[in-house]
């Protein structure tokens, strides 16, 4: 009986992948905070994950694989003249959430292979 | 994974963030340089942004970040002050000197924001940092 370390790690693994492309999208975000006509971006990380596991066997691969995760634009709570759409507060929430939910996929994964090993070794 | 190009846009950022840093110091530096015509006195000036995208690579999976470019510093084009002070050795024929266009109070907060997106940018190093950190430290212990 193999084991079969795509269903030991679950969605964790693409979690992760997807966690840090989202990171890079909001770092651009809080890059771009003073670039006049800049429009804020970010994925609808939910769906993505739903959409992947809509695709079968829970191979959240496919939804990356496919060219999804679709970009979409950020709706601003106010609209700012030089058509810049980067809310400084909402994006630094935004990252410090992703940061946090990295590491928690992080913690999952690790403890995965922990008890992966205590199998193996008895 | 995209640790790299965060740490480019990062980078960027900070990059951009201090070029206006710059422009922001040689304004307050020139607030009240006077000269004795309108085409010899200090113009304040400003550094545009404007966002880089990167190449859109989907087939791996990736997204595309955008980087900040600073496309050109240019000069204000806000009329300067005239002020009559015929004393001033530098007055022309009429008695008038001429002052930059230089607004400290707009300068500082300026100077304000800048400092706070370039501390932003900071956080943002320090935070993939500790990710990739964890990352390597994966499957240890």
């Amino acid at each position: 009986m193999a084991i079969n370390f795509d269903k030991v790690l679950g969605l964790h693994d693409d979690a992760l992948r997807l966690r840090a492309e989202r990171m890079k999208i909001l770092a651009s975000n809080l890059a771009n905070v003073n670039t006049p006509g800049y429009q804020a971006r970010d994925i609808d990380f939910a769906a993505s994950l739903e959409r992947a596991l809509a695709d079968g066997a829970g191979d959240a691969a496919l939804a990356l694989d496919d060219g999804a995760p679709e970009l979409l634009y950020r709706v601003p709570h106010h609209p700012s003249q030089d058509g810049n759409t980067v809310e400084l507060g909402v994006e630094q929430a935004e990252f410090s959430q992703n940061a946090l939910d990295f590491q928690t996929s992080l913690t999952f994964i690790g403890m995965k292979l922990r008890g992966l090993a205590k199998v193996i070794e008895g | 994974m995209s640790f790299k190009s965060i740490s480019q846009i990062a980078g960027s950022a900070m990059n951009a963030q201090s070029v206006r840093l710059n422009t922001i110091a040689s304004n307050l530096a020139n607030a009240s340089t006077a000269a004795s015509s309108e085409a010899e006195v200090y113009r304040a000036r400003k550094p545009v942004f404007a966002a880089v995208y990167e190449r859109a690579a989907f087939a791996d999976g990736t997204l595309p970040g955008a980087r900040v470019q600073v496309l050109d510093v240019v000069q204000s084009t806000e009329p300067v002050r005239q002020v009559y002070e015929p004393d001033n050795p530098l007055a022309d024929e009429n008695g008038i000197v001429f002052y930059p266009n230089v607004n400290p109070v707009a300068e500082m907060t300026d100077m304000m924001s800048a400092a706070r997106a370039f501390e932003t940018n900071v956080e943002v190093l320090q935070r993939v940092k500790t990710m990739q950190q964890a990352l390597l430290k994966l499957g240890e212990g």
